[in-house]
């Protein structure tokens, strides 16, 4: 599985261009807040629509738009987790997480529910309500609804920004184990050194809507 | 003195059938206005909520008036639903009906409109990024967490279906058994000599059913925001 990505994107006098390309494992979109890294993964998901370009992942033409093609964020297999844990309210710990596990095709299905929960450790958490979580939880859970998605590509918009120091050493181990056993590739967006120090393999360095190194 | 006479319980049941009929007919539009007014940008919109909410400020008897201007057996409107179904509404209780839903739908869609302003777009994002379609979205994530506010609009309307009068007699008059609701009737008794004490009555039944509806809607309410918004 491999991704690609070119695309451009306009809005007032801010222009974003990026072009890379990401292998299975981990890819830290690395830079300062507002150089437009959140913009490149809500494109990559479906919830922003670029100018021109073309993004591709596992051999799938997500949007193209030469060729006209736009999928729509529920046809583009894309786990997205995001700062804030969103997880639905009214729903279980256990109904969050199989959320995306019941409505993906039993073709495409590679994520397993038993396993999934042992690896983020979350067995204990099932029953309980989102909001009697800690911020850690909500996010290991996040993290666990994504994957029961069984996307091909998963994006990650700075999860542990919102996370004090503890919580952060907390999660950190589960996402290195996300990193080891997953065979899809992760876009990691942070603007801490140390986290990209820790996770990457690879660094897109992403300045004022360009990409100065890969 | 609490023993209701016929006449009496006719208005009584007359009331809650037209407070039951307008609240059911206007909860799918009510939804679907609040909808529209929370999360659509449109040119004409501010004019289309100016429409909603008209009848909130407008006097009741200009409602009535509008109403029997266009639902009356003369009016388009009234003509047309003659002509194609063969339904009359002007001097009949679907009539009340009519005009009750009318002036309960402001108060409605406010409710209603506030709870889905409420709902974080971003959560149906996130179904979205599941794979789950914009209907799906809608009726897994929108629709149960903006639940308190539909209930709430539904019984508020009720409340005031159930005590509907100026557009009310306006538009369909004051017919014993046909659209004579509760507070037609206390306003008919208190024009006759000796109608006091019925007048009393139905106005203590009426203080009671409006309890009712107030702190029912409160207590569903609250039910309701526990299973959303569980802690």
């Amino acid at each position: 599985m491999s991704f690609d990505i070119d695309v451009t994107l306009r809005r007032g006098d801010f222009e974003l261009a990026v072009a890379f390309q990401a292998a299975p494992g981990l890819t830290a979109l690395f830079g300062p807040s507002g150089a437009g890294k959140t913009s490149v993964l809500n494109m990559i998901a479906g919830v922003l629509k670029p100018a021109r370009g073309r993004i591709a992942a596992d051999g799938q033409v997500l949007f193209d738009s030469a060729a006209r093609i736009n999928l729509r964020p529920e046809h583009r297999r894309v786990g997205y987790i995001f700062q804030d844990a969103r997880l639905f309210p009214h729903m279980s710990v256990e109904a969050n997480l199989l959320y995306g596990y019941k409505l993906a095709a039993n073709a495409g299905r590679y994520a397993a529910p038993d396993q999934v929960i042992a690896l983020l450790g979350i067995a204990h958490l099932l029953p309980r309500q989102p909001a009697s979580l800690s911020g850690g939880e909500q996010q290991r859970v996040a993290i666990g609804r994504a994957l029961l998605s069984s996307p091909r590509l998963l994006l990650m918009d700075e999860p542990l920004a919102s996370l004090d120091d503890a919580r952060k050493q907390e999660i950190l181990p589960y996402i290195e184990r996300l990193r080891d056993e997953l065979k899809i590739p992760i876009l990691y967006v942070t603007h801490a050194r140390a986290e990209v120090d820790r996770l990457a393999a690879a660094v897109i360095k992403i300045e004022q809507g360009r990409v100065v190194a890969a | 003195m609490f023993e209701l006479s016929t006449a009496e319980w006719e208005a009584v049941r007359l009331s809650l059938k037209v407070g039951l009929w307008s609240t059911l007919l206007s909860l799918p539009p009510g939804f679907f206005l609040a909808y529209v007014l929370a999360r659509c940008q449109f040119p004409l919109k501010s004019l289309l909520n100016g429409l909603v909410y008209l009848p909130l400020v407008l006097p009741p008897v200009v409602t009535g008036l509008l109403l029997l201007m266009a639902f009356g057996t003369r009016g388009p409107a009234g003509r047309f639903l003659e002509d194609v179904f063969g339904v009359t509404i002007a001097f009949r209780w679907t009539g009340a009906a009519l005009a009750a839903a009318v002036m309960g739908l402001p108060l409605m869609v406010r409710a209603m409109r506030l709870s889905i302003e409420a709902v974080d777009t971003r959560l149906e994002l996130a179904a979205r990024t599941l794979g789950a379609g914009w209907w799906r979205a809608f009726f897994t994530i929108t629709l149960p967490l903006s639940l308190p506010g539909i209930i709430a609009g539904g019984i508020l309307s009720f409340a005031k279906s159930f005590g509907e009068f100026g557009a009310t007699i306006t538009f369909v008059s004051n017919i014993p058994g046909e659209t004579q609701t509760l507070p037609i009737a206390i306003y008919s008794f208190l024009q006759s000599p000796d109608g006091e004490a019925p007048a009393v009555r139905l106005a203590i039944l009426s203080v009671v059913v409006s309890m009712i509806a107030i702190v029912g809607s409160e207590w569903m309410e609250r039910r309701v925001v526990n299973r959303v918004r569980a802690a």
